[in-house]
């Protein structure tokens, strides 16, 4: 449960970096506290956008899902199930492959870094460890899922 | 702890306190900006370009016109616009030689360049631009190592004379963010790269040029206009 709980606590923390970044986008935030200047320049550039949608609320809408994910797989009734943390462990795979598209941006086409989209980008990393080792633990244990 | 009845009790306490931390921090940020920012890469609309061309200080009959294409965060153009501009106007501008055109140029690793550029073209609406350009530039040292230079430049709109009204208004809706983008693209596709750049003629000087040796290229153009 340890694994899920984490998932759960990393997902929150990813929901509050994604809110944090499209409140900027959408003006209600007057300057990112960055320090160096990138993430303006990231949030600004044409690659904020994602299929017509700003990648910020795409990340905000994700880390809601697994957020919800991870909570439902606490749940008594799905506690010994194997497949929540599986839909999980899938989620934040595709979180992990969008992140590093975003991070390759960054580095090669926007040529600056946005320090919080790097934070969100281990935040789901660490998510997918999570769900990996939840599984590793539940295939282990030999539990019926 | 996991799996626990108090494990799980513990589990919720703590998303509770990181949910009610971050939802604080968050609600913190948005009541409390009362800055703006200045997006780039905005839509231009013809109205942003159309009859704009820079800011002009000098006779319209001056024989010799430099454009000048600055960015009011660049150290050299600080420097220059304190150092060398004061001796360009009384010696070429405020005798009726040159016509000094200024456009904003802001480069993006410097993160409030635009909002300057922003602030002076709100200075601009009111008849204000040289003297909030002037401090703007006079104050670059402070605004561009603070944490967030909007309210510094509110002050110098203030000791501008400006309407602050009018000006948070104007800076608010970012009227001029368009205008500040078309003036980059136009600076792009006349080869600008690093400022501050002169356009003499057709002609782009990069670099620190002088007032002396701004004296003998308005002189030598001067001259040769004049044949």
């Amino acid at each position: 449960m340890i694994y899920r709980m984490s998932a759960a606590l990393l997902s929150l923390a990813g929901l509050f970096v994604s809110a944090y970044l499209y409140l900027y986008k959408i003006g209600k935030i007057g300057s990112l506290a960055c320090g160096t200047g990138g993430c303006e320049t990231v949030q600004l550039s044409q690659w904020s956008r994602f299929a017509g949608l700003e990648v910020a609320l795409i990340g905000l809408a994700g880390y809601a899902g697994l957020l919800a994910l991870s909570l439902a797989a606490l749940q008594p009734s799905l506690a010994g199930r194997r497949w929540p943390v599986t839909l999980l462990a899938a989620l934040s795979g595709l979180g992990v492959l969008f992140a590093a598209y975003l991070t390759y941006l960054e580095l090669f086409v926007i040529h600056a870094i946005c320090r919080w989209c790097v934070t969100s980008g281990l935040i789901i990393v660490a998510i997918l460890l999570a769900a990996l080792l939840e599984l590793r633990r539940g295939s282990g244990r030999g539990a019926a899922y | 702890m996991a799996g626990t009845r108090a494990g799980m009790k513990r589990f919720y306490i703590l998303l509770a306190v990181v949910a009610v931390i971050g939802l604080g921090t968050l609600g913190y940020l948005v009541t409390r900006s009362s800055s703006v920012s200045i997006p780039a890469n905005v839509s231009i609309q013809t109205s942003d370009t159309s009859g704009f061309r820079g800011y002009i200080k000098g006779s319209p009959s001056a024989t010799v016109e430099i454009t000048e294409f600055a960015d009011y965060q660049c150290p050299f153009c600080q420097t220059f616009a304190t150092l060398q501009m004061p001796t360009i106007e009384e010696r070429l501008i405020e005798t009726g030689r040159l016509r000094w055109r200024y456009r904003d140029f802001p480069l993006q690793q410097h993160p409030f360049s635009r909002l300057a550029a922003h602030s002076a073209a709100c200075a601009d609406e009111q008849g204000k631009y040289w003297e909030q350009h002037n401090r703007i530039y006079e104050g670059q040292q402070d605004w561009s190592q603070a944490r967030n230079a909007a309210p510094l430049f509110r002050e110098y709109a203030k000791a501008s004379g400006l309407d602050l009204g009018r000006y948070d208004a104007c800076m608010k809706a970012g009227k001029y963010a368009g205008r500040i983008q078309a003036s980059y693209n136009e600076g792009v596709q006349l080869g600008v790269s690093s400022t501050p750049t002169l356009l003499v003629g057709n002609r782009l000087y990069k670099g620190r040029l002088d007032s002396d040796a701004i004296a003998k290229l308005v002189d030598s153009l001067a001259r040769y206009s004049s044949k």
